[in-house]
């Protein structure tokens, strides 16, 4: 052990020894303290401390935050391809304006609505063109095991362009011919090898949609939803040949497209003047709001996606508010300590923010690579649109930050336990 | 200025029929440099008069003015300053254990914003070498002796330049050497730097260090006998 050093060597430090300043004065200075960004560090930096030092307690910490990030990134990824893919099909529509049924909730289940509608908006100047589109769902017989499977039949006048698929437009002279369908090629592989076999005879394959032979001439991209697993695209009259009980006067929906210059504010007014109210006159945009409306209010889908984040959002902050309260309570002594040295309890409470600050950080990073690996094995699974983008992440992490937060300001009232009077 | 004046300061614990009395009408005043000693049984009331004029509790009646602040009615706030210019040394140290030496005694000086980081390492490293642990400024408390943890608790406690410091039984934890060591180490700083110290004790081998021996007895000063130099 080191001696204790002579009375006349004692405090070298001693201002007033060194010269480095005049003795104290009698009456005790007033101390100004660090400014609150200085303090602030200061804090976080000791929280940092705190939980370095206990490594078991600080993994299982970031593990708790990491469970969170991922149910949550999981959740919200899945309510993000429901909406997308919901409104993909909308999305790849070529239109100003569009009409559709008021009853109609959702694309796949529609209403139908007068063909005549679309002649009448015609008779606006300036509307270009008005295109009727059918859609319904139908049963697709797999080429090879011959099991059978809901499709999504899309079909309109090819040649108009009122689709935007990538691969549709070579297609256009084919799909002209009688009992000839477009293939999506995102749709599951439980409607059979469809790419591999056009590849494999370099030409149309047999398909049976509806119980009416048809002839796949190539492949477009569209992706499944949570309303269709397959698509194809046709021309209006093999739609109606496939949907036999479809009358002719009855679309489901019309693309209007008005000429360059045209105020589209200003048209849908004239437009909903002009037709009667039993077809609603809404843009792109609007299209697509009530499509995912329908997903989001009248299905529990939506709901359960958004659920399942705010439980992981619980189950995290849970986690969180434990570890810090037992950290508290084990520090006890240590904070009061604190206490007595001066230290606030607004000081104090920063610590235990910081800490929880730290921990968000902590696990979100490995929760934000982890979910990234996620969405790679979930996407190649369902073949839905999983999209980890800049804005969720950092959506997520908002969400992580203030569950933590919240956490750290549940267990700061543990701190009141801390009283420095009891350290004597 | 004295840096403690205390007069007719009174404290009871619980209210209504379960109010205690613990302390009674106590006058104490502690000079500048001078050691006192607070002696007395358990239940005395030597720890609640320790951590009233340390501004860890609320005054309730009376008049302490502890280095030039009058405590009674002090707000929180004011209590929690106050704090910064008092050492305090207590029985078991309690150093943060995640922390250094140097960290620990570092910590006394982060509320004092005039220092900067290096200022204030360096300041904590010097007063550790003061107190006979050069070397050992970057061990953890885990690493140290009891003794030795307690030198550092006097470094910590000395970092803040305090006009005061109050200790609470600074030798019960420690063999006979060491708490001589540190006993010694207090007296020299009362000594050198001026600093009044209060100190807590029931330990008869440190009565020498005194300047003044205070008994307390039923939360009242029974005897107060200045020590011959």
């Amino acid at each position: 052990m080191n001696e204790i050093p002579r009375p006349e060597t004692l405090l070298p430090w001693a201002p007033e020894r060194t010269g480095e300043a005049p003795p104290p004065a009698a009456a005790a200075p007033r101390r100004k303290g660090p400014g609150l960004l200085a303090a602030t560090l200061l804090a976080v930096r000791l929280a940092w401390r705190q939980l370095r030092a206990e490594k078991a307690r600080l993994a299982s910490a970031i593990a708790g935050v990491l469970f969170a990030c991922v149910l949550v990134f999981m959740q919200l990824g899945f309510r993000g391809a429901l909406f997308e893919s919901a409104t993909n099909l909308i999305g790849s529509m070529r239109g100003d304006l569009f009409l559709m049924h008021p009853m109609t909730l959702a694309s796949f289940r529609p209403e139908p609505l007068p063909r005549v509608r679309a002649q009448q908006a015609l008779a606006l100047p300036e509307v270009e063109r008005a295109a009727p589109i059918y859609l319904a769902q139908s049963t697709w017989r797999n080429p090879v095991d011959g099991s059978r499977r809901t499709i999504q039949l899309i079909g309109v006048d090819v040649a108009a362009g009122v689709l935007d698929f990538p691969g549709l437009a070579p297609l256009v002279d084919q799909l002209k011919r009688a009992d000839t369908v477009a293939f999506d090629r995102s749709s599951r592989p439980e409607f059979g090898p469809i790419a591999a076999l056009l590849a494999e005879r370099g030409g149309p394959i047999e398909a049976e949609i509806g119980n009416r032979r048809m002839d796949v001439v190539g492949l477009i991209e569209i992706g499944p939803s949570f309303g269709a697993d397959g698509n194809v695209v046709l021309s209006e009259v093999n739609f109606r040949r496939v949907v036999k009980e479809r009358q002719v006067a009855a679309v489901d929906l019309v693309a209007v497209k008005l000429r360059p210059g045209t105020d589209i504010a200003q048209a849908q007014a004239r437009l909903r003047a002009l037709l009667p109210p039993d077809v609603m006159v809404l843009t792109q945009e609007e299209l697509r709001a009530h499509e995912r409306r329908y997903w989001e209010e009248a299905t529990p889908i939506g709901f359960i996606f958004a659920f399942g984040s705010l439980m992981g959002l619980v189950v995290g902050m849970v986690i969180v508010y434990q570890i810090l309260f037992s950290d508290i309570a084990s520090h006890q002594k240590e904070y009061a300590t604190l206490k007595a040295m001066g230290y606030s309890g607004f000081y104090l409470a920063r610590v235990v923010l910081g800490a929880a600050l730290i921990l968000a950080v902590a696990g979100f990073i490995p929760g934000l690579v982890l979910s990234w690996f996620l969405y790679g094995v979930v996407a190649d699974a369902t073949f839905l649109p999983l999209r980890l983008d800049l804005a969720l992440a950092g959506l997520v992490f908002g969400m992580i930050f203030t569950m933590c937060a919240l956490a750290g300001l549940l267990a700061v009232r543990k701190l009141r336990d801390a009283n420095p009077a009891d350290m004597f | 200025m004295n840096p403690v004046e205390l007069r007719g300061l009174s404290y009871a614990y619980g209210e209504g029929e379960l109010r205690r009395p613990v302390l009674r009408n106590v006058d104490l005043t502690v000079r500048t440099g001078e050691i006192v000693l607070l002696t007395g049984p358990s239940g005395s009331g030597k720890t609640t008069l320790l951590t009233l004029i340390g501004a860890l509790r609320a005054m309730q009646e009376g008049s302490a003015r502890v280095l030039g602040e009058e405590l009674m009615d002090a707000t929180e706030t004011a209590r929690v300053r106050l704090r910064r210019r008092i050492g305090f040394i207590f029985q078991n140290h309690n150093l943060l254990g995640f922390l250094t030496a140097r960290q620990n005694v570092a910590m006394a000086l982060e509320q004092d914003g005039a220092l900067g980081e290096a200022a204030r390492l360096d300041r904590a490293g010097r007063l550790l070498g003061a107190v006979g642990l050069a070397g050992h400024e970057d061990r953890v408390p885990a690493k140290l002796s009891g003794g030795q943890r307690q030198r550092v608790s006097v470094a910590r406690a000395l970092a803040a330049d305090p006009g005061l410091i109050l200790a609470d039984e600074p030798t019960a934890a420690l063999d006979k050497a060491s708490g001589q060591e540190v006993v010694q180490l207090l007296r020299n700083l009362a000594k050198s730097r001026g600093v009044a110290i209060l100190l807590v004790t029931h330990d008869p081998r440190i009565l020498d260090i005194a300047d003044r021996i205070v008994a307390m007895e039923d939360g009242r000063i029974v005897q107060s006998d200045t020590v011959p130099g």
